[in-house]
């Protein structure tokens, strides 16, 4: 599925996030599955269906250079030390941390995540599942799991910044 | 054969390089080398270190979200996922 995905969009670790994604979008219309083709080709046409729109969303988006990153890598210089260091913050924001409009924008934050990251912070930090768990839950490699993961709090993180909900 | 300097140094990685292993780090999911390397950095680099315990903010802000206001068909695929998971790894492991 993975190497079908790869056929659409530009990065493994995307198309791993399709493959990933079309086993939910398969769980779900389970109901709906008529039996007009065999499951695995259905399967894999939903696979197919999601990585053609990734792959139109992924070319209206700039790509990342730096998988590990993300949102992240234009923060550094090419030698690797911040051009943009980190607005200080987390001091005064530890006594807002459980100001209700904070957990409503920081739901919304993981809502308009990326199917893939929605599903791996979901489970992490919403459900506090251990990582080992949320690989095998999800069939993905602990590697995979952490840069999604990582991605994930890493757009959390600027959107709180940027809107200074604190 | 590569000698080792004793103690890390704050330089032996980039801010960059510090940044990228952080979920890793807090994981518990580096080598010894590579966690004593970002200590060691941490430990030096206040802009590093205020990145993490942003991050950490972070994290324990997503914990608070409670279940309900989770999209309750995308929780219930998941939890769906889990249940499954769970009852097959019993069965396989007595």
């Amino acid at each position: 599925m993975v190497r079908l995905a790869r056929g659409y969009v530009r990065s493994p670790a995307v198309a791993e996030e399709v493959a990933q994604d079309a086993w939910l979008g398969l769980l779900r219309g389970l109901d709906r599955f008529e039996g007009r083709s065999s499951l695995r080709t259905w399967l894999f046409r939903i696979v197919v269906n999601r990585a053609i729109s990734t792959g139109l969303r992924e070319r209206q988006h700039l790509p990342v250079a730096d998988s590990e990153l993300g949102d992240e890598s234009g923060r550094f210089s090419q030698d690797g030390w911040w051009v943009a260091p980190p607005v200080h913050w987390a001091d005064e924001a530890v006594d807002r941390m459980v100001a209700p409009e904070v957990a409503a924008r920081v739901h919304q934050l993981v809502e308009e995540l990326p199917p893939a990251q929605r599903q791996v912070v979901t489970l992490r930090d919403v459900e506090g599942m251990p990582s080992a768990d949320v690989c095998s839950v999800l069939g993905i490699s602990e590697g995979n799991q952490r840069v999604l993961l990582h991605r994930a709090r890493a757009r959390i993180r600027q959107h709180l910044e940027q809107e200074a909900v604190w | 054969m590569t000698i080792r300097p004793a103690k890390p140094d704050a330089h032996d990685i980039t801010c960059r390089q510090a940044v990228a292993l952080m979920t890793d780090y807090l994981d518990d999911a580096l080598g010894p080398d590579d966690h004593a390397l970002i200590e060691a950095h941490l430990a030096e680099c206040e802009s590093c270190a205020e990145h993490l315990r942003q991050i950490r903010i972070t994290v324990a802000v997503t914990g608070r979200i409670r279940e309900e206001d989770l999209n309750p068909a995308a929780r219930e695929d998941l939890m769906d996922l889990y249940r499954r998971w769970r009852r097959d790894r019993d069965i396989t492991e007595p």
